[in-house]
């Protein structure tokens, strides 16, 4: 048997309560309950979470290298709409 | 305080629960480099791991119980066939893939009942572990369902793979809910698991699933039984040489 008629999945993880899930590999699996104990087996055997996301890689929609222009240029000459443009008074110390 | 009599029962109790699981997970450690795709290895591994894991725990009690006279690799290394008492059903070659599952839903589902009993064990150190092994046998339980599932209510291969494999391995299961001497001495003192007592809930539960599965209840026209008297079958001695190859050759080897 292959893995050519399984499916991929992306896998999700919850390293600790708190925090967000992240991205941590993919594997292929039959469907979405057999792809979520594939994780368990590949992904979290040295504790590494607290919660799993399987999520079909088809079912993801990515944006695409040619859309870079359009998506993201328009931001470079715009300092200030990061936080670092704006210079704090004094008497706020921490913010 | 337990005396020195019954403290070697349990040891021998605790080794052959030791051999249980170092047989089994031998087996299911064959599947490794050799699983019908990548995840399904690593799956398959992580199970073998757990039970050989298992098997480590009750070889340690059993040597803690010796005094110091023996110790875990004495019991898994320097032994040979005869001496080895566990049962049939653990030595049997893995089989084809659905072969391995089939003996994997019926030792798992006998597991998590056996596990949960001796989890009440009076002996606080068998209790402990059976604590700490059942939480994987449910996971293994999961697994092996679902595969006994896929597989029965699958392709007309598929179904007709696993259903062979039930016929080939129902003959030994008898065995499994049968105690000895000792075994009955031991379930006396509160130490051992009752196992006749767990067959008919063992038998509902496979019966659940096999039905769901599409697979027919064999029907038990012959039976082997004798791992508990160290009498095996034509296999274990392949498998132990395999297994202990490495002690054999170079007594005292260390890692």
């Amino acid at each position: 048997m292959s893995t050519e008629k399984l499916e991929l999945f992306e896998v999700f993880i919850r390293s600790k309560r708190g925090l967000d899930h992240r991205h941590i590999g993919s594997l292929h699996a039959e469907d979405h309950e057999q792809a979520l104990e594939y994780a368990r087996d590949c992904y979290t055997r040295r504790s590494e979470g607290v919660s799993l996301w399987v999520v079909k890689s088809g079912d993801i929609v990515a944006s695409q290298e040619d859309d870079s222009e359009s998506f993201y240029d328009p931001s470079d000459d715009k300092p200030y709409r990061h936080a670092t443009y704006y210079k704090l008074p004094d008497e706020v110390n921490n913010m | 305080m337990p005396d020195n009599a019954d403290n070697n029962l349990t040891l021998q109790y605790a080794v052959r629960l030791g051999d249980d699981a170092l047989i089994l997970g031998h087996r299911i450690s064959e599947w490794c480099r050799n699983g019908p795709f990548l995840e399904e290895d690593i799956a398959l591994s992580n199970s073998a791991l757990d039970y050989i894991g298992r098997a480590r725990m009750f070889y340690g009690y059993a040597a803690e119980l010796s005094g110091g006279k023996k110790t875990e690799d004495d019991f898994a290394y320097l032994r040979d066939c005869r001496e080895y008492q566990n049962l049939l059903i653990s030595e049997l070659p893995k089989g084809d893939f659905a072969w391995t599952m089939a003996r994997q839903l019926i030792m798992d589902v006998y597991y998590l009942n056996f596990l949960s009993a001796l989890s009440e064990s009076v002996d606080p150190n068998l209790a402990a572990i059976a604590a700490k092994a059942v939480k994987e046998t449910k996971y293994h339980l999961r697994r092996s369902t679902d595969w006994v599932l896929r597989l029965g209510d699958g392709t007309e291969e598929s179904h007709a793979r696993l259903q062979k494999a039930f016929d080939e391995i129902w003959g030994y299961i008898p065995e499994i809910f049968e105690l000895d001497e000792l075994e009955q001495q031991l379930v006396d003192k509160g130490v051992a698991v009752n196992t006749p007592e767990l067959q008919a809930r063992w038998q509902e539960e496979i019966r659940g699933i096999l039905t769901e599965a599409t697979i027919e209840m064999p029907e038990v026209s012959w039976t082997v039984r004798g791992g508990r008297s160290g009498y095996h079958t034509e296999h274990l001695g392949h498998l132990l040489s395999e297994l202990q190859y490495m002690q054999r050759t170079y007594p005292g080897l260390q890692w």
